[in-house]
């Protein structure tokens, strides 16, 4: 039977391979802000093959209300940092982080 | 073994997809990978047995978030090349972490049992009957009823938040103001003047 189906090892090494390529890409397009809240929608959606792995090899569905959760708030905050990249495109004409320093003393 | 084998089909498109995603030049590109991304990922939760998360995954992130994305990237008009400058700066560093992430990972799932985790379990057989859908709602509203209300409420707080942070009020336009149209009274209107009759000369 186990090799007829996926592993919870295969699982588990996808979503890390995601995490590490979703931390790389916010160390590479460390200056554009869309970019990075794109990187963070993929952390989240690696962190979720984690709970979804686990839930389904232990038979217990609370990991699937979790990842239930994880992706409301995920949808919040993307609604919500879209609309802070708005405002903050309409006040400065750009959107790069290194322009970002007003709080700099 | 097909299962398998779609496994890494899917699995392998998922994560050149995600290169795509973070090297991409043009954000539109990296927002049509991100849909890509979710696509597969869904295909992979269907196939271990999630279906009610994969079609929310699909239906809510590339329906409605992902539309979003694309509308805010398309609707800025942003300096890429700017963006672009120093762009292996520190990709060095990047590629460090997340080979040592990777690394890490592959050590402690593969390393045979050491890591006191089985990690050669496999999803459990659900009958024929078994609705994932209705195993979910039945939790949801019963044990999480509460979280879920939450959550319904953290969305609507959300929703105020992105609405009050974009919207703006021009100067100069003609649009009506509900309120003050309801709150006014005669006396700000219509002003009384009496005038005395005046006899005919």
């Amino acid at each position: 039977m186990s090799t007829h189906a996926i592993t919870l090892a295969d699982l588990l090494t996808l979503s890390g391979v995601l995490f590490a390529l979703a931390v790389a890409g916010i160390f590479l397009n460390r200056k554009n802000v869309i970019l990075l809240l794109m990187c963070v929608e993929l952390l989240l959606l690696a962190a979720n093959f984690n709970f979804i792995a686990f839930s389904r090899v232990s038979g217990d569905i609370n990991g699937q209300v979790f990842v239930f959760f994880v992706l409301t708030v995920a949808a919040a905050e993307s609604a919500i940092g879209l609309a802070i990249l708005v405002v903050l495109f309409r006040e400065r004409r750009s959107i790069n982080v290194e322009d970002l320093n007003t709080l700099r003393g | 073994m097909l299962v398998q084998i779609l496994f890494y089909i899917f699995g392998t498109l998922l994560v050149v997809c995600a290169l795509g995603l973070i090297t991409a030049r043009n954000p539109v590109y990296s927002a049509l990978f991100l849909v890509l991304c979710f696509f597969n990922s869904a295909v992979i939760w269907l196939l271990t047995g999630a279906e009610f998360l994969a079609i929310v995954l699909v239906l809510v992130y590339v329906g409605a978030v992902m539309v979003l994305f694309l509308f805010v990237v398309m609707m800025l008009d942003i300096n890429v090349a700017e963006l672009r400058r120093g762009f292996t700066r520190f990709a060095w560093l990047g590629w460090l972490t997340a080979a040592a992430l990777v690394a890490e990972i592959v050590m402690v799932v593969w390393s045979h049992g050491r890591s006191g985790l089985d990690v050669a379990r496999t999803p459990i057989p659900e009958p024929a009957s078994y609705s994932n859908t209705a195993a979910l709602g039945q939790v949801i509203y019963t044990r999480f009823a509460y979280p879920f209300e939450l959550a319904a409420v953290l969305l609507l707080v959300a929703i105020v938040a992105a609405i009050a942070l974009t919207m703006r009020h021009r100067q100069g336009l003609k649009v009506q103001d509900v309120s003050r149209q309801v709150s006014v009274r005669a006396a700000d209107r219509v002003r009384i003047v009496k005038v005395k009759a005046e006899k005919r000369p």
